[in-house]
């Protein structure tokens, strides 16, 4: 067991190192030049010697590999450097913001399990009646609709039309209603659909037809056996789909004039703020790598026969 | 076998349905000059948000640009660019899934496993990514969605190389010695297309989907330009007098969208394909 959790924490090196490589080459590659970059976004008149003194500060007159090693110095002590548009640390600037998206972030899978286990539970159950068709249609919806379209339109809907909630910005209970339903629909399409299967494989197993047998209510059965076991995958998937929530918060912070740090990226894409967006990337790598190491921790708690063959053997 | 034959129909139905609306909708891109009623960035300000007329169908919008106009011009930002995606994608993973394939041993595990590497990301954070590092941009946000989209065709090509090497046909063609080059080019690429290319309807909805995100970002497509993106984008402000300035081009993405889906699902369940 601490074996295979040690295994597992010693891969995630080279996937971030490789990361940092990534980006280090992109940022190389771009057409860009950082000294450039800064000054322009810094509002200062460029000239060559401003520049040369500036791409000496950020080191661009050493050999390249002195400068990977200078980034993946950076990174490991979340020194990132100042951003070229205030001149305070990055990090000091994301993290303020963090709690933000965090919390919206949360709200949104809370939603999304509250809707999709009953609507996955009863559809399973219902097998193609009513229910069932509205939530097939839910999922087809919500895998098709652009989230920031879904945003608008419910603003429309709720704070234009039915005058029930604030249209942007943060502080009050009502002004997480529309951002986390617009985010969670999303994770409904895929939930639902997931429960919908696991509930239905179980309700084919015999001890469900045993249980029947011995007389035991069917409200028994499902909700003390079946929902408890089909659950399970579902769970997993919810830190799989962290990923489209990251990218949702993006979007929909931006609809809703959220003060996260998605929206803080998207401004520093405008402004070239390269320091910004370096931290930005290198935060979602992490946060991968992590939920996915947590997703097989808990896995291999579910099924301990994970730890005994295959995935150990790194 | 009722049941069969019923799920047989319905996705028959499907397939047509969804082929059929993208038709209508490749059509109006091709032919948008001829039949938009007005120039789509022509600007009128006399007009600026004037209702629904004979010459302006569908009104105008905050410059008094023609919104039917827009509309259509938007199908041929969408689809074209999407188009463009697929063919480059599907160009880049075939070369690298047939060499990884083909070769095997340490090319192909490199290969993979950065394939793997980039899947494991969400697609729009590493989209995003790489237009922050290179810059905003419709040519950017195009570069950065291939760059992104090629790994999952080559991964496919060379899952699907590898269990045709296997195959007797192929062998009979080595042993008659018929070169590497006609083996991939007549005996493998035949094989591995028309999955591939249900697989490429699937992703052609996601690609639609993410170059309207950027662009109402505004990272993607820049005005004067018409693109249904960038159309909600400026509608959104005209919410409470005139809704209808973002919700026409919202009803587009998700109809073009929406077909895409229909048609690839229903495809890749009559013929057995796994999805992404």
């Amino acid at each position: 067991m601490a074996t295979y959790i040690s295994k597992r924490l010693l891969a995630v090196i080279p996937i971030v190192l490789f990361a940092i490589f990534l980006m280090f080459l992109l940022i190389r590659l771009s057409p860009v030049d950082p000294a450039e970059a800064y000054l322009s976004a810094a509002h200062i008149h460029p000239t060559d010697e401003i520049l040369a003194e500036k791409r000496h500060e950020f080191g661009l007159d050493q050999p390249l590999w002195m400068q990977y090693v200078q980034t993946v110095k950076g990174i490991v002590l979340l020194d990132f450097g100042n951003s070229f548009v205030t001149n305070t640390p990055v990090w000091q600037e994301i993290s303020a913001r963090m709690p933000a998206t965090i919390q919206l972030a949360l709200s949104s899978i809370l939603l999304a399990i509250a809707i999709s286990i009953p609507l996955g539970f009863f559809s399973a159950v219902y097998k193609n009646g009513a229910i069932d068709h509205f939530s097939r249609l839910l999922s087809f919806l919500g895998a098709s609709i652009p989230q920031f379209w879904l945003g608008y339109l419910l603003i429309f809907l709720f704070s234009v039309k039915l005058d029930l909630f604030p249209v942007e910005g943060k502080g009050t209970w009502q002004h997480f209603v529309l951002p986390s339903l617009t985010l969670s629909l999303a994770l409904i399409a895929v939930y639902t659909r997931l429960l919908r299967a696991s509930v239905l494989e179980e309700l084919e197993q015999q001890y469900v037809l045993y249980a029947r047998t011995r007389g035991i209510k069917e409200k028994a059965i499902m909700g003390k056996h079946v929902l408890k076991i089909a659950i399970a995958p579902m769970m997993t998937g919810l830190g799989m789909n962290l990923g489209k929530l990251l990218t949702g918060t993006i979007i929909i912070e931006q609809v809703f004039s959220w003060p996260g740090f998605g929206r803080y990226f998207v401004e520093a894409i405008f402004n070239r703020d390269i320091p910004v967006i370096q931290c930005y990337v290198m935060l979602a790598v992490c946060l991968f790598v992590i939920c996915n190491l947590i997703v097989d921790i808990v896995q291999m708690y579910m099924d301990p026969r994970i730890s005994l063959k295959g995935r150990a053997q790194f | 076998m009722i049941s069969s034959i019923r799920i047989a129909r319905k996705s028959q139905a499907a397939i047509l349905i969804g082929s059929a609306t993208l038709a209508a909708f490749f059509l109006i891109a091709i032919l948008a000059p001829w039949i938009a009623p007005n120039d789509p960035i022509q600007v009128n300000l006399v007009l600026k948000l004037s209702p629904p007329s004979f010459d302006y169908p569908l009104g105008t919008d905050h410059l008094g640009r023609c919104n039917l106009s827009r509309l259509l011009y938007g199908a041929r930002v969408s689809l074209g660019f999407a188009s463009l995606i697929f063919v480059a994608a599907l160009g880049f993973g075939l070369v690298i899934g047939t060499i990884a394939g083909y070769k095997g041993g340490v090319i192909d595990a490199v290969l993979m496993r950065f394939c793997e590497g980039v899947m494991a990301f969400p697609n729009l954070v590493l989209v995003l990514g790489i237009v922050g590092l290179l810059g905003p941009g419709l040519w950017q946000v195009v570069m950065a969605l291939m760059m992104v989209q090629w790994v999952y065709y080559a991964r496919m090509i060379r899952n699907m190389i590898v269990g045709l090497k296997e195959q007797n046909f192929i062998l009979a063609a080595r042993i008659s010695g018929s070169s590497t080059g006609k083996i991939i080019r007549r005996h493998m690429i035949p094989n591995v297309l028309p999955p591939v290319l249900v697989m490429g309807t699937l992703e052609m909805g996601w690609a639609i989907m993410d170059l309207s995100a950027l662009s109402f970002l505004g990272l993607g497509v820049q005005p004067p330009t018409a693109e249904w993106g960038a159309m909600i984008l400026e509608g959104k402000n005209f919410i409470r007098s005139q809704p209808e300035l973002m919700l026409y081009p919202g009803i587009m993405i998700l109809l073009v969208v929406i077909s895409f889906n229909v048609l690839g699902e229903a495809l890749s369940e009559k013929y057995g394909i796994k999805k992404r």
